[in-house]
This record gives C-alpha cells, sequence and structure tokens, in this order.
C-alpha cells in the first residue's frame, strides 16, 4: 500500500490542520456516493481514508512514523452506501421525477428521451388530470406560532416557499397552499402544498386550548403585601396588580392575553401561577423569622397527615 | 426497518435534534409509522452520506439542498440509463445493440 503520505499529497512534517483540510479536500472529488459508478474514485477514497485513518490519529501517526505499523490493514470495512441503495429499485423514494412506481412516468421520458420515445406519448390519453398533493414539513418558534409569522420552506427540488403562519396556529395543524403541489396534466389545476407544522416548546409558556400557562416568580414581599408587576404575554410585557397574601400556587387570570382569536375562537386568557422565591440569604429576614410569633400558626402539611 | 433511535446509534456523531430537522427539510423521508419513523435502509445510508457531506466535506446545511438536488437528478439519470440497457438487451436485436454502440464510438463527441 502507498506511503499515506503521498496519498494524501502532503508532507512528513504536515500539521494535523494540513493533513485534515488535504483529507477534506480529497473526499469531496472522490467520495464514492458523489461518483457512482466510477471504479477509480472508489479505489482512491479507499486509499485516501486508509492514509487519514493513520494520518489523523496522532498516535498512529507516530507508530508509523517510527516504522511500529506500515500503511496496510488501514483500509476501512466496506460499508452500506448510498449508491448501491439510490441506484436500484428503492431509490425511486428519492426521485426528483415524480415517478414512485416501477415503471416510467412522463416525467422519466423527459427532454432528452422525449424524442427517440415521442410517438409513444400519443398513445395516452390526453385528459385533463389534476396535479397531486405534497406533503411537507415546516417547523417553527411557540410565539411565531401564538402570534404569527412569515415562515421560509425550503423544498427537496431548492425552491423556496413562503409560508404565512396564521396567529394561533397549533402544533400539528396542517397550512394549504393552493396551487403549490405537483403540476395538472393537460390544462388541469395544479395540486396543493401540504404543510404540516410542528410548534416547539417554549421554556416559559405552555399552550392550553386558546390560554397560556405560565409559572410566575414573585419575591416574598410581592406575596405577601402584594403590588403591581410585570408579567411576559406572548403580546409582550403587561403590568398585573398582584393580591397581598398571594401564596405560591395561586393563579391570576390576565384576561384577553392568551391565543389571539382565529378561526372562530375568541381570544384566549393568560394563567400565571405564582411561584414565591426567597431568593439569597438575608440576615434581617432570618432574625425577624426567629423571633416572629405568628398570630395564626398553620400546619401547612396538616393535609398530608390526614389523608396520606 | 428501524425506528429513529436506531439510526442515531448506527450512525455515530449523529444527534437526534440533527435527523430530525432533515426529516423536517424532507432530506431524509422514512415511513411514518404510529408514534415513531420507519427507516429503510436508504434513508440510513442517505442519513450517513448527508453527515459525511456536513461534517467531513464540510459543505454546510445551507448549500446542502442544492447537493442533494444535484446528486438526486444524478441517481434518477443513472437508474433511467439502466432502464434503458435492460430494455435495450431484452427488447432491441443484437445487431442493431452494435448499430448503436458503433455510432456512438464514431459519432458523439
Amino acid at each position: 500500500m502507498a506511503d499515506p503520505y503521498t496519498t494524501l499529497g502532503v508532507p512528513r512534517d504536515a500539521s494535523q490542520d494540513t493533513i485534515r483540510d488535504a483529507y477534506r479536500r480529497l473526499a469531496k472529488q472522490h467520495h464514492p456516493d458523489l461518483n457512482p459508478g466510477n471504479a477509480k474514485a472508489e479505489e482512491t477514497f479507499k486509499a485516501v481514508s486508509g492514509a487519514n485513518s493513520i494520518l489523523s490519529d496522532p498516535d498512529k501517526r507516530g507508530k508509523f512514523d517510527r516504522g511500529e505499523i506500515d500503511a496496510s490493514g488501514q483500509e476501512q470495512a466496506p460499508r452500506e452506501s448510498y449508491r448501491n441503495h439510490a441506484e436500484g429499485g428503492s431509490g425511486r423514494r428519492y426521485s426528483r421525477t415524480d415517478s414512485q412506481s416501477g415503471g416510467w412516468s412522463d416525467a422519466d421520458f423527459g427532454d432528452i428521451f422525449n424524442s427517440v420515445f415521442g410517438e409513444r406519448r400519443h398513445t395516452d390519453d390526453d385528459r385533463p388530470i389534476h396535479g397531486q398533493d405534497k406533503q411537507y414539513a415546516l417547523s417553527t418558534a411557540f410565539l411565531d406560532a401564538v402570534n404569527g409569522a412569515m415562515s421560509r420552506l425550503t423544498l427537496p427540488d431548492g425552491r423556496t416557499l413562503e409560508v404565512k403562519i396564521p396567529p394561533g396556529t397549533a402544533d400539528g395543524q396542517v397550512l394549504r397552499l393552493r396551487g403549490l403541489g405537483g403540476p395538472g396534466r393537460n390544462g388541469a389545476p395544479a395540486g396543493d402544498a401540504l404543510i404540516e407544522v410542528h410548534v416547539a416548546e417554549h421554556r416559559h409558556f405552555h399552550r392550553d386550548g386558546q390560554d397560556i400557562r405560565l409559572t410566575l416568580p414573585v419575591s416574598l414581599s410581592e406575596a405577601v403585601l402584594g403590588g403591581s408587576i410585570e408579567v411576559p404575554t406572548p403580546g409582550g410585557l403587561v403590568s398585573m396588580r398582584v393580591p397581598p397574601h398571594a401564596d405560591s400556587g395561586t393563579e391570576l387570570r390576565l384576561r384577553g392575553r392568551g391565543v389571539p382569536a382565529h378561526d372562530g375562537l375568541a381570544t384566549g386568557d393568560l394563567y400565571a401561577k405564582l411561584n414565591v422565591v426567597l431568593g439569597a440569604p438575608d440576615e434581617a429576614l432570618e432574625e425577624f423569622l426567629r423571633n416572629w410569633k405568628p398570630k395564626n400558626p398553620i400546619d401547612p402539611r396538616q393535609a398530608m397527615r390526614e389523608q396520606p | 426497518m428501524i425506528g429513529i433511535d436506531g439510526v442515531i446509534g448506527q450512525i455515530s456523531g449523529l444527534t437526534r435534534q440533527d435527523l430530525e430537522r432533515w426529516i423536517a427539510n424532507a432530506w431524509v423521508r422514512p415511513d411514518k409509522s404510529a408514534d415513531d419513523y420507519a427507516f429503510r435502509e436508504i434513508d440510513v445510508a442517505r442519513a450517513r452520506l448527508i453527515l459525511e457531506m456536513r461534517d467531513e466535506m464540510e459543505i454546510n446545511e445551507d448549500a446542502l439542498p442544492v447537493v442533494l438536488l444535484l446528486l438526486d437528478q444524478l441517481y434518477d439519470l443513472r437508474r433511467q440509463m439502466r432502464d434503458l440497457n435492460s430494455a435495450f438487451l431484452q427488447v432491441v436485436p443484437k445487431d442493431v445493440r452494435l448499430d448503436l454502440a458503433a455510432h456512438l464510438t464514431t459519432h458523439s463527441r
């Protein structure tokens, strides 16, 4: 087997970066899945991978340099290649010509073979056939789905579609873009693009139908004394009055601050569940609590004890 | 046919996030079963190829759709050529095939 430095075309004192760059450049050129049917490319790629597996690993490279291992036996085990599948019948799965069955469709005859087989087409009927609907998936951020947004979808054929995500779009909802599916034949209209929207989770907001739920941290003094605080909502910050003596778990409602009205559904509300946060240690508070004699002592775990 | 966890286990360096995004982009198109995907061998091989193109050949994900588009067209053409080849073998008499070969060697540029 050839010297790995020669195979990669790098000097013996090349840095690891130089070796990596050389490998990448050669892999791009000779990758067998990008050169189907080219036995020479396949051979070269094998040699390049073998050389890279020695030289990319400083330990193996050192052993090779000291003559402890030779360049043979470093070939990669043969692996499942894409080209073997893509060229056979199973490759129709990723065909760009729309033919999913065994035989050739009209698109397969295309412009190249059309002149040879052109006569065939006249025997086909020429009735109009409605274009096929095409299915796509689109991921979107939580707030874009709630408030509505414009998004862009790259199709398998490289075209991009501008997709309007309407306010209130729910996870799994399918948007239909008329006329953006497969082309119709013989004057028939094109099919539709059906886009299934996947809405990502939000760190704070949780959607519950038209309502939004949120766990809202409040300080001890905000909980005990009440006060006006700012609450994040899908539409931005909104101020809200926390009533005095609000406890952890208290749920406050902000009417009309949930999911906007859409498709005949009324605007939802935002439910903020309070969560008291004590924050950093505070000597004054500790001192106060040590001397504090509550007027109405409570046992917060009473219910647990009565109904274990 | 294997599920999404099987594919992630088989291809080292592949994250679930990557694979799910590629599926969402329709770069990899497994069948959908009740609550998982069902990958055929070609889907697994394609995911591995996409990972190699991105990580070893440094084709970033913005450029990948173009590469996949051209690659799919290349394989479409090769598949058509093979179909044509086997159709010729079955349908076209040998002397015509030899004529065709002679024509291609002498007249094509």
